[in-house]
């Protein structure tokens, strides 16, 4: 109990702003030549082949056939790892001002490209098929974390992700196997997403529970619920857990476009409805009177509610539509991407949608783009597999993790939240 | 431990509320009374606001010390409704049973025809449930033994995120932290060889003490420095946790050269918990938890460290004011947190399981925070939660082998009772309970803080 009160120790002649900016130049300087250390140290000096190659063409075939690339991989290493150096270098000695992040971006793609080199060598990968799953894989993730933008833009903390995707993949499935139509099952999946949003928005607003907890609570009885349920009823009954399941469209013409088009434009309806509710949450979210009532709330309710909007009706209607996205995130599981339920399928995905959008500082493209991060290390761990690249596939997909750790730590800091979030409204 | 102090700390009551007003604070009188009152008015004024002060210092404890504040502050609800939770959470679980049993949805199909069948059905399989559920958890010895193995690690993970929730932290790093641990008792449990047990298992213990609080210093260390928030950067260290330990059990480090699956090699008995008796499977890893909670409960209730948790907890920038350091005792929570997970983690592996397996920790780290809120963050109370949850885990075992009613209705009942405690005002519109003051039972912080 000392009262030794925290004196600022800022040095004469330098801001605190210009400390932070000096020191954070220098840890992303020794960040960038641990990187580069690796690049050489790892990939450098392994035996594995003397070529890698990359498959840029789709599998199933396209109209316009790319050749395969083929790289030699130490000179490619070798050039990839001097440039991450260049980069040390300028950071420590000029550094890279408000590019900085930017600057930390592009030394950790430089660095996955040269482990894909080092992976890829003395074999091939498909660039495509890395590429279309980490769409694929990135898509439950990005719609939960829309779900999660939605509810704490309007302040109401969303932990319970995690259980609206379970909720909603049981009930895709169930709906799907028995009706034997796949939009009956998303239809499902929605109503199971709404229902959790709904005890969600009932007991965070209405009744004022901690929000946190209540988060947690409906992870916890949504895991428990679909257990119980797969067991007592999809078990004994295995029709009623084989849903019928959206096919792969190609659109006309975009899908034939080289890399681009499989990738994008080869996909579920589910990707596509991801990438369109993305588009138009960015939108409506900054570009619309809707959108800044629902911020309004979020940030100052009381001032918002002197103008006449309606607090807890605007969070209401926030948290279910939520929901909605949130629940077609879910049955994107069970009508696309394994075909039938098993329990806790999820399997923290509604986490990692909750660090997504924290990392896209809530705002929908940013959420998008952290859920592509997550995405592609989820795929680049199966199509190590297939290379049968001498990193265990565990230790791998720690990679998104410790990223997130390190993003919500190092970049980004004390966060700028929505002022009201978590706090329950009262009217005076 | 709140009736030592029930009487406001300033007056003594014997002359009534009234005349002890007017009698020990005459300024209060002049300083408030407006002008245009007469005398009388502001006594009568006086002696109401004294009497609603009363009235409050014995309802909720506002006018009391530090301690019973805190005390209400953390029981918003009474116990009351704890147990209308409990029940509410039961007859929703009857529901479900009954749902779920194929026989009552057939009687449901002539329900119109013979309604009798369906509830003789329903009241049949919810009965056969609840009474294996029941005498799966209490039933005999045997099933008390069984009980308090599962209770031993609730107690502990329970502990581990009441802890921090004290300062204001939300720890669902608990799973991580007790992976954490439980590796490293492992590790030491079957790694060292031909100590005597006095020597090995406390070594032991400590290893998985050491490292549960290792992990929990993480995201504290984190959240101090950089304002990582704890509930993100503990989710993501949970999952680091979950693949690594899967990495490891495979690596020879740990892996049995004899089995063909991914499991390590078996603890040596030096390290394992004794049996108190030799035909039960209850061991001295509850005497720990014990000793552990009234060391924590010592230390969260009665020290100064503990004080300060608290303070900061309640307002972080007040204790700041009062010369304390929020960062350090954050730090210090989530440690403390960190290391009773851990000590969870030694005793599953040193009392149980005897040996690492993939995904050993099965959740106990997540049903810690249920534990933790049950008790509502106190020490007693989640001890208390902790036997409660391990009964019902126990029984639910019993059950799941009795009347094939899965074992996940134990966490949907375990849900179904946070959600009713948490929202305190939701019991209350159930069961129409008049109250003057809505508890909001707002625990934890929002992302901000």
């Amino acid at each position: 109990m000392t009262a030794t009160t925290a004196d600022t120790t800022a040095k004469p002649g330098l801001s605190l702003a210009e400390l932070t900016l000096k020191r954070r130049n220098r840890n992303f300087g020794f960040a960038s030549l641990v990187m580069a250390a690796i690049m050489g140290a790892v990939f450098l000096s392994s035996s594995r082949g003397d070529t890698a190659t990359f498959v840029l063409n789709d599998a199933r075939g396209q109209l316009f056939n790319l050749p395969d690339l083929s790289l030699p991989v130490v000179p490619t290493v070798a050039v990839l790892t001097l440039a991450v150096l260049v980069i040390a270098y300028r950071q420590f000695t000029v550094g890279f001002g408000s590019k900085s992040v930017v600057m930390v971006g592009v030394v950790a793609g430089l660095f996955v490209l040269a482990f894909l080199t080092w992976a890829a060598a003395g074999g091939q990968l498909s660039v495509v098929g890395l590429l279309r799953g980490t769409i694929a894989r990135s898509t439950p993730i990005a719609l939960g974390a829309l779900a999660g933008v939605l509810c704490e833009r309007s302040g109401v903390i969303n932990i319970a992700i995690e259980g609206q995707l379970l909720a909603a993949a049981f009930a895709a499935a169930l709906f799907s196997s028995m009706a034997g139509n796949a939009w009956v099952g998303l239809a499902g999946g929605i109503g199971a997403g709404l229902l959790i949003a709904f005890m969600l928005a009932g007991l965070s607003i209405k009744f004022k529970a901690d929000q946190i907890v209540v988060g947690v609570v409906l992870i916890v009885f949504a895991t428990g619920v679909t257990s119980f349920l797969a067991t007592q009823i999809l078990a004994p009954i295995p029709t009623l857990n084989s849903p019928t399941r959206f096919p792969t469209i190609g659109i006309p013409l975009l899908s034939e476009i080289p890399i681009i088009g499989p990738v994008l434009f080869r996909q579920s309806i589910l990707v596509f409805g991801m990438f369109a509710a993305v588009i138009f949450l960015q939108y409506a979210l900054f570009q619309t009177r809707w959108g800044l009532r629902l911020r309004s709330v979020g940030e100052h309710p009381k001032a918002a509610d002197t103008v006449g909007i309606k607090v807890l009706a605007t969070r209401y209607k926030a948290v279910l539509l939520g929901g909605v996205f949130a629940g077609i995130g879910g049955a994107y599981f069970t009508l696309d991407a394994v075909g039938s339920f098993s329990r806790e399928m999820s399997g923290g995905r509604g986490f990692i949608a909750l660090a997504a959008m924290l990392v896209g500082r809530y705002s929908p493209v940013g959420a998008f783009g952290a859920a592509l991060i997550f995405g592609f290390a989820d795929s680049l761990a199966t199509s190590l597999q297939l290379l049968r690249v001498p990193v265990p596939s565990d230790l791998l997909l720690t990679a998104p993790y410790v990223v997130t750790l390190l993003v919500v730590a190092g970049l980004i800091g004390r966060l700028r939240v929505p002022a009201a979030d978590g706090k329950p409204y009262v009217k005076e | 431990m709140s009736d030592e102090q029930h009487d406001g700390p300033d007056r003594p009551g014997e002359d009534g509320p009234g005349g002890a007003a007017e009698d020990t604070r005459p300024g209060g009188i002049e300083a408030r009374a407006p002008v245009l009152l007469s005398e009388e008015e502001v006594a009568q004024q006086e002696i109401d606001a004294a009497k609603e002060r009363e009235a409050k210092a014995h309802r909720i404890g506002e006018e009391a010390t530090f301690a019973q504040r805190l005390v209400a502050a953390l029981t918003g609800t009474s116990v009351i409704v704890t147990i209308l939770a409990f029940v509410s959470a039961l007859v929703i679980g009857a529901f479900i049973i009954a749902l779920s049993e194929a026989e009552v949805r057939e009687a449901m199909g002539y329900f119109t025809a013979r309604p009798g069948d369906t509830f003789s059905a329903a009241w049949e399989a919810v009965s056969a449930a609840y009474l294996a559920l029941l005498q799966g958890s209490l039933g005999g010895r045997s099933q008390i033994s069984e009980t308090l193995i599962s209770s031993t690690p609730l107690i502990l993970t329970g502990l581990a995120v009441a802890v921090p929730l004290r300062a204001g932290l939300f720890n669902i790093g608990a799973e991580g932290q007790l992976i954490a641990g439980g590796m490293i008792a492992g590790l030491a449990g079957f790694s060292i060889t031909g100590l005597p047990l006095v020597l090995h298992l406390p070594l032991a213990i400590l290893a998985g003490l050491a490292g549960g609080a290792l992990y929990g210093f993480i995201p504290g260390i984190l959240k101090a420095r950089t304002g990582a928030h704890e509930v993100i950067s503990t989710i993501m260290l949970n999952n680091i946790a979950r693949l690594v330990s899967a990495y490891l059990v495979s690596t020879t480090l740990f892996r049995n050269p004899d089995r063909s699956d991914p499991v390590s090699k078996n603890v040596e008995s030096s390290a394992m918990f004794p049996r108190f008796v030799s035909d039960l499977r209850v061991n001295t890893s509850l005497l720990m938890a014990i000793v552990l909670a009234i060391i924590i409960f010592w230390l969260v209730e009665r020290s100064t460290r503990g004080f300060e948790l608290n303070a900061v907890g309640l307002n972080a920038s007040a204790a700041t004011s009062a010369g304390m350091d929020p960062n350090r005792t954050l730090v210090g929570a989530m440690s403390t947190g960190g290391a009773l997970a851990g000590a969870a983690g030694a005793a599953l592996i040193l009392g149980v399981q005897g040996r690492l397996t993939i995904g050993f920790s099965a959740g106990l780290g997540f049903d810690g925070i249920t534990v933790a809120l049950l008790g509502r963050g106190r020490i007693g109370g989640t001890v208390a939660a902790g036997l409660l949850f391990g009964a019902l885990k126990a029984g639910g075992r019993s059950m799941q082998a009795q009347t094939g009613t899965s074992l996940d209705l134990v966490l949907v009942i375990q849900a179904l009772i946070i959600v009713f405690i948490a929202a305190p005002g939701l019991v209350r519109a159930i069961f129409r309970i008049k109250t003057d003051e809505l508890a909001t039972g707002q625990v934890a912080k929002g992302w901000g803080a």
